[in-house]
């Protein structure tokens, strides 16, 4: 099924097709890592809603994305629980081992470092999502053993 | 006391519709079914259950006033949108015991006449996203869902709504419009979503929490469900008990223990021994309590007596290794950052507190920075469609009213005055 035919057979679990607008996003989303403008067309035909108003929503869901991000994507975790666990090291350390920012990619292209609120895992910060994958209690050595094996 | 909430859950299988049935699953809902609906309603009403989202309303109330308006279809949403910092108790239900939450939908589906029924999830968790499917999945193929349940005639269909990164979709107005496809940012109230919710149509939002204490409700009866805990907000409640103890996790204890059993009877304590120094009772978004809140029995009626609030019901612990200032100025760049923006006292005020938050912080601080941080929290309060900004500025204030010494000895000394030898 291309992803057209997803996002329209999506629109059958609401009342209204527009309901679907939010998994159309993460269906357009899912191959390239992010929202290109062809991405957002497709999600505005499909669900015949217009390209502003798909936009609109698009832009104000952190988790959409709107350029080109590394073939991994990491999603770091700095709340209060995790910040006090150490998660502000682990940024650190991060910028020195990798040469990522917090909002960049890596010059390899492998990974893109997000700043994320509250992961819901405070029992065991710091914690993160690389890709769609839990990792917890994150320390300066196993954070390493992690990202190696996303390559 | 018995587990109901997170029965089983050790149990690797858990999440199995088998394994939940083999442990009594889905009984609750075979009796519902033979109940009417209005009895199911006051049975709910006579528990006296609120709630567990954070702001304690009573759900007999709620589904009353859903069911006396007399527009077709009515949905049910569940909000599954964990987002309050500190707050990861409705995780394990999604994660390890999904059927209780369908269960628990289904009953209410059925006590409301609802036939169509959304779990909005948020999108940091996507792992529950695929525990949910399947466990649906499995519900239909038994006929606990779907046009005609357990062959009782109602009809309800449920799936999962997942999110995509925003704190404002927890409260109700805003998760509808995200459900309906556009940007989450919270509707006027009036009118009320049990009367115009999602597409204009009656709708009930309840938390996980909230619906799935509803199987127990119709297993043991209101009035046996009602004795556990304090009368006034009575059953079982999930703690998630998080930072500087020794053993952080999510707890299932009676609505009313007091902050203390919690902290030394469950969580290990203070970690490493160290001295407590504040406690957030109820998420980021409750004001925090010095040392001496730790006798404050949990729940809705008492901790707004303290100034503070029962949440989410996360408990965040602080030692005397924690800066206040750096908590609170973390907290106010969160609420920055999740501000939806349509009002302006919020959008801009958290911002602007959060820059003077962050040069107190760096010993930048000017002479009258409390007072500056005190006059835009009042500017905020009240002033705003939802509580997102109430909820920013109490914070602040009770980081003031609590710790206005170390909050001034950051501006004087300019440093911390947390040594950074403990």
């Amino acid at each position: 099924m291309d992803i057209f035919e997803e996002i329209r057979a999506l629109s059958e679990k609401y009342p209204d097709r527009r309901g679907a607008l939010l998994h159309a996003l993460y269906v357009a989303q899912k191959d390239a890592g992010w929202l290109s403008q062809e991405a957002l067309n497709t999600v505005s035909n499909a669900l015949n809603l217009p390209q502003a108003t798909v936009k609109g929503v698009a832009t104000f869901y952190s988790m959409y994305k709107h350029r080109p991000m590394g073939r991994h994507l990491i999603q770091l975790c700095t709340n209060v629980a995790c910040m006090i666990m150490g998660a502000e090291s682990l940024v650190d350390f991060l910028k020195g081992k990798y040469g990522v920012e917090p909002g960049g990619t890596t010059g390899d292209g492998r990974f893109s470092l997000v700043i994320m609120e509250c992961i819901g895992a405070c029992d065991r910060a710091p914690a993160m999502l690389v890709d769609t994958d839990f990792h917890s209690d994150l320390t300066e050595d196993n954070i390493v053993e992690i990202i190696e094996e996303y390559k | 006391m018995e587990k109901f909430l997170l029965k089983n859950i050790e149990n690797p299988d858990s999440a199995s519709l088998e394994e939940y049935q083999r442990v009594g699953g889905y009984k609750s809902l075979n009796k519902a079914l033979q109940l009417e609906p209005s009895d199911i309603i006051a049975q709910v009403k006579a528990a006296g259950l609120r709630g567990r989202g954070g702001a304690g309303f009573p759900t007999g109330m709620k589904w009353d006033f859903a069911s006396r308006d007399v527009k077709f279809p009515k949905y049910l949403i569940c909000n599954a949108d964990e987002g309050e910092p500190g707050t990861f108790k409705d995780r394990p239900i999604l994660e390890k015991n999904p059927h209780l939450l369908i269960e628990g939908m289904a009953i209410s589906a059925h006590a409301l006449k609802s036939d169509r029924g959304y779990i909005y999830l948020r999108g940091e968790y996507p792992y529950a996203r695929v525990v949910l499917e399947k466990a649906i999945e499995e519900a239909y193929a038994k006929g606990y869902l779907g046009d005609n349940i357990a062959g009782k005639g109602s009809g309800f269909h449920l799936s999962v709504h997942q999110g995509a990164g925003a704190y404002i979709c927890g409260e109700e107005t805003a998760l509808i419009e995200s459900i309906e496809g556009w940007r989450g940012q919270p509707r006027i109230k009036p009118p009320f979503p049990v009367n115009v919710g999602a597409w204009g149509m009656p709708t009930v939002v309840n938390n996980v929490e909230t619906l799935a204490n509803i199987p127990l409700i119709v297993a043991i009866g209101a009035e046996k469900y009602s004795a556990i805990g304090n009368p006034e907000c009575p059953g079982p409640k999930l703690f998630s008990v998080s930072c500087c103890v020794e053993t952080p996790g999510v707890y299932e204890l009676p609505m009313g223990i007091t902050l203390k059993e919690i902290i030394y009877d469950h969580a290990g304590g203070v970690r490493g021994g160290r001295k407590l120094k504040a406690v957030i009772p109820g998420g980021i978004s409750a004001p925090v309590l010095p040392p001496d809140g730790v006798d404050c029995p949990m729940d809705f009626v008492n901790l707004p007596k303290r100034g503070s609030m029962l949440g989410s019901g996360a408990v965040m612990v602080f030692d005397d290794t924690v800066c206040m200032v750096k908590v609170c100025w973390r907290a106010m760049s969160f609420f920055e950052h999740e501000s939806c923006g349509k009002c302006t006292p919020c959008r801009e005020g958290t911002g602007w507190m959060r820059n003077i938050l962050k040069r107190i912080e760096g010993g930048f601080g000017r002479d009258n920075d409390i007072e500056l941080l005190q006059d835009i929290s009042l500017s905020i309060i009240g002033k705003t469609f939802c509580p997102l900004g109430d909820g920013a500025a109490g914070v602040v204030l009770g980081f003031i009213k609590n710790f206005s010494d170390e909050f001034r000895y950051h501006i004087t000394n300019k440093k911390c005055m947390v040594s950074k030898d403990l």
